[in-house]
């Protein structure tokens, strides 16, 4: 496929600051609490995600042993929406551009 | 007798609920007092409705805003599912993820208020400390959601 281009193209230098702002990820932790089960965690993380055991459990311990893990990344949307699934299920979760 | 406690039902589909009648009537009282808290801005609810940012007050704010509602509906209605089948022997698949989690919004507001570590599980209670009815609660519902952990995790 091609496109003509009838006009030059406008370009507009990205401050710095922002440079990649469009590309970079949202992620979503999960923080270590001392209230939660260890295999509730895990639980909710196969059914949220649909991770297998292992990876879930991967992920717990992850969570349980540095503090927390990063469970998911993408859109801002959808990490918002996974943070408000989590929380709905009382884990302690967060997002932030990576 | 079966065994005390939450099992899938093999034959019927769904779970099986086997607890003696004090404990039912304890879980049946449970979700009435618990209501209440879950709409007052008690501190130790903050573990219920946790912050979706860290260092972002503003965004935090409309996050609240937009979701606290729905995550408050959340768990009143799975207060109401305990309410309701606290006598049950059978329960679907539905109601068990109610029961989990009813269970999971008690632990976190009764741990929060308890300041619980991960030693927690390991101290004995002292029956002279104040806090010993509400932390063999504490125990106790941990052991319950336990069960319903490992009965619904069998079916995933």
């Amino acid at each position: 496929m091609s496109q003509t281009i009838e006009a030059p193209v406008e370009v507009r230098l990205p401050d710095e600051d922002n440079e990649h702002d469009h590309d970079r990820p949202w992620i979503v932790i999960v923080w270590n609490d001392p209230i939660n089960l260890m295999s509730y965690v895990t639980f909710v993380l196969r059914k949220l995600f649909g991770f297998s055991v292992e990876e879930a459990t991967k992920l717990m311990l992850q969570v349980h042993n540095d503090g927390k893990a990063v469970v998911s990344s993408g859109e801002k949307e959808k990490a918002e929406f996974d943070v408000a699934r989590l929380h709905a299920h009382g884990l302690w979760a967060t997002l932030r551009q990576d | 007798m079966a065994k005390r406690g939450i099992k899938r039902d093999r034959k019927a589909g769904g779970y099986l609920l086997n607890l003696p009648p004090e404990e039912r009537a304890l879980l049946r009282s449970l979700p009435a007092q618990f209501r209440e808290v879950l709409q007052t801005d008690d501190p130790s609810l903050r573990r219920i409705f946790p912050p979706a940012y860290m260092d972002d007050d503003d965004a935090n704010d409309e996050f609240q805003r937009l979701m606290r509602e729905e995550l408050l509906e959340g768990k009143l209605a799975a207060l109401a599912i305990v309410e309701k089948t606290a006598g049950a022997d059978h329960l679907t698949g539905e109601q068990l993820e109610g029961w989990l989690g009813a269970l999971e919004s008690l632990r976190l507001f009764l741990g929060t208020q308890l300041d619980v570590t991960e030693e927690t599980y390991a101290i004995e209670l002292d029956p002279d400390d104040p806090s010993a009815p509400a932390l063999a609660l504490y125990s106790y519902l941990s052991w319950l959601q336990e069960q319903a952990v490992e009965a619904l995790s069998s079916s995933l």
